[in-house]
């Protein structure tokens, strides 16, 4: 298997942006510039872009409360997304929305969502949107090893077989929901296997490398776009912080973020292989560091530059006589 | 104020023939169907007949308001679901933001309790927390009310539920003729519509026309016109305060009868330029009393109508319990014409 040097650059990118991004969020949640709940996706970007890289703008995600990844592996504007966070004027959605209602159609972002299990429902109507229109795009929810177990995703999972949908049902299993691990919280031996057995295609994958992702990523994507249904894929992964920022995160063992963070990060991971096959030069992913680390400065200073919504917001955008 | 509903069904000027409710209902929805390739219908047992050795269509909908759709566009836009409410809601308002124009069916509004969350902290939220991007053009239908012996989990009229959430559009009809109108102004608005249609008023049968044609949502209409009482009253209530009124037109006493036809958009100023006129208020409504549109109507007229009133406003519900299932209870629970209209006499000390 090999890749063309641009693709392996934009995957980077993109993992790198979302690192970043993550990165500062903490930093500006801690001084007071993030209002309400953030949730970092640390840890977790070979997922997010492992998917999206087979998406086009027409194709749809959902999300999850842990969503700026996602947002940003589908092309969300980094400034929009910043300015949303911080409750700007000139946010995403306006400054309405905030870090877990991040949103963005014409990017085929459904919108990350704060209640867990909420995006396979709503990628259903996606796919059969797809389906009835007969467009071959297709749409990816998205969902925690938490989400797994809310009755809307078995549900969904049952309704997508049922009427053969376009729709790649990614769980990213991260070990944790909230603060209770995943082998107290999941009845059956894995989520995979838990959503075959509503009779679809289901595999595990490991999460934390990209490439490993990306190819089965690839198949679920060409049965969807086919007309061949569904399929669940489960997503090892870690997340190097605790459920929202500010979490002291007691429920973990001493130094196990420690040790996620020197061997299961996925962009060193990913950096190894890229360098060990050949592909690319490090000055090119440190140049990409660079880059994206700048990008970041400048969309926090923007959005620390704007306004905050003005009170007329209040009551746009709904119907409102009251 | 808004002309009179008789007259309003004469606007189309075509050919009108005598429909029932569930038949101006089923028009609406073929006519829509027709017109706009994106409008699909979504719920259980819509057809029937899937995967069984029977017929097809077997069902047409549990009161057979989608009989027949099925045979007319196929599966694809007439969806039959697995019993997975959620799934079908959370469907439909993803649908809705994709491209289609869904019509979901929840087969009684009582079980909203198992798809709450698609629709209040999902579809209802979506263009206001997504800075106005995001359209959920999407109709919930769903049957309503007491009267037939349905029990505890079957007989609800939960409408106060739902009008109490931002983002939501509520719809009650109670003829058959603003059934057909409002179901494509429903169908054809841009935001998510709660359409409740009342059990006991499927077979009840008046003029409507043949034709296509809207009512506008929050648009209420006076069923019957009178200046020393105002009756606002709410889907399956409408008839019985519309008998009440007749039976009191014959004592020279007379009510204006307002159907709101759509609780939220509420027609607010119709109720209060009626108070104006009356001065005296009686709010009929077959829900519970607590939080209920009684409720709500009594704070506009206390609020925005007080110079107006004469006298004290008066609700008539059902009483703060569940709905029993015998059918001597029930009669008791449902806002009864004798309980209309000891209502008004009371008000009017006649």
């Amino acid at each position: 298997m090999s890749y063309q040097p641009d693709f392996l650059l934009q995957a980077y990118r993109t993992m790198k942006t979302i690192r970043q991004f993550e990165e500062r969020c903490i930093v500006e949640f801690e001084r007071g510039n993030i209002p309400g709940f953030v949730h970092t996706s640390n840890g977790q970007e070979a997922v997010a872009v492992g998917t999206c890289m087979h998406l086009t703008d027409k194709d749809v995600i959902g999300s999850t409360h842990r969503g700026h990844g996602h947002c940003l592996a589908k092309g969300c504007d980094v400034v929009g997304m910043m300015k949303e966070i911080m409750a700007r004027a000139g946010g995403l959605c306006k400054g309405k929305g905030g870090s877990m209602h991040i949103a963005d159609f014409d990017k085929g972002m459904l919108g990350a969502n704060a209640i867990v299990g909420g995006a396979p429902p709503l990628c259903n109507g996606a796919a059969l949107s797809a389906k009835t229109l007969k467009t071959k795009d297709i749409a990816v929810s998205f969902t925690g090893d938490g989400g797994a177990n809310q009755g809307t995703v078995l549900e969904a999972l049952n309704l997508a077989v049922v009427l053969k949908l376009p729709h790649i049902f990614m769980f990213e299993n991260n070990g944790y929901g909230e603060g209770t691990g995943v082998d107290y919280a999941l009845g059956s031996e894995d989520i995979a296997s838990r959503s075959g057995a509503f009779g679809m295609p289901a595999v595990k994958v490991d999460g934390i490398d990209f490439f490993a992702v990306y190819e089965t990523v690839k198949e679920a994507v060409e049965r969807a776009r086919n007309g061949g249904g569904p399929t669940a894929i489960e997503a090892d992964t870690v997340r190097f912080d605790g459920h929202f920022v500010g979490d002291p995160q007691l429920y973990r063992a001493k130094d196990e973020v420690k040790r996620l963070r020197e061997t299961h990060d996925c962009l060193k991971l990913f950096r190894k292989r890229v360098i060990d096959e050949g592909w690319l030069k490090a000055k090119d992913l440190n140049a990409i560091d660079k880059e994206v680390e700048a990008q970041i400065e400048q969309a926090v200073e923007e959005a620390l530059a704007a306004p905050f919504p003005d009170a007329i917001e209040l009551t746009t955008d709904v119907y409102c006589s009251y | 104020m808004n002309i009179q509903a008789v007259t309003e069904k004469n606007k189309t000027g075509g050919k009108t023939s005598i429909k029932t409710y569930r038949e101006a209902l089923n028009d609406a929805l073929r006519s829509e169907m027709r017109r706009d390739p994106t409008v699909v219908l979504i719920g259980e047992d819509l057809a029937g007949g899937a995967g069984g050795g029977g017929i097809d269509d077997a069902y047409g909908g549990v009161f057979g308001v989608t009989k027949g759709l099925v045979s007319e566009f196929g599966r694809e836009r007439v969806i039959d679901t697995p019993i997975s409410e959620s799934a079908i809601i959370g469907a439909a308002a993803g649908a809705a933001n994709t491209g289609l124009r869904p019509v979901a069916e929840l087969m009684f509004f009582d079980f909203i309790g198992v798809c709450f969350d698609q629709i209040f902290n999902q579809a209802a939220k979506f263009r206001y927390m997504f800075g106005g991007k995001a359209r959920t053009p999407m109709v919930i239908r769903a049957t309503v009310g007491a009267g037939l012996s349905a029990g505890g989990q079957h007989s609800n009229m939960l409408h106060p539920l739902v009008v109490h959430i931002p983002g939501l559009k509520v719809v009650m009809p109670s003829n058959a003729y603003d059934a057909k109108g409002l179901l494509i102004s429903s169908i054809r608005d841009n935001d998510p519509v709660i359409f409740l249609e009342h059990k006991t008023l499927y077979d009840t049968k008046c003029e409507v026309p043949d034709e296509s044609y809207t009512i506008p949502l929050g648009e209420a209409a006076f069923t019957r016109e009178g200046s020393d009482l105002t009756i606002v009253a709410i889907s399956a209530m409408v008839p019985r305060a519309n008998a009440v009124a007749d039976k009191l037109a014959k004592e020279g006493i007379f009510i204006d009868v307002i159907d709101p036809r759509s609780l939220s958009p509420l027609d607010d100023e119709a109720i209060l330029e009626s108070i104006e006129v009356t001065g005296r208020l009686v709010v009929v409504d077959e829900a519970n009393p607590r939080c209920g549109m009684g409720a709500d109507i009594a704070l506009l007229a206390a609020e925005r109508g007080f110079d107006s009133l004469r006298a004290p406003v008066r609700t008539v519900t059902a009483p703060h319990s569940p709905v029993p299932f015998a059918p001597v209870l029930e009669q008791l629970y449902m806002p009864s014409e004798e309980r209309i209209e000891r209502a008004v006499r009371e008000l009017l000390e006649v």
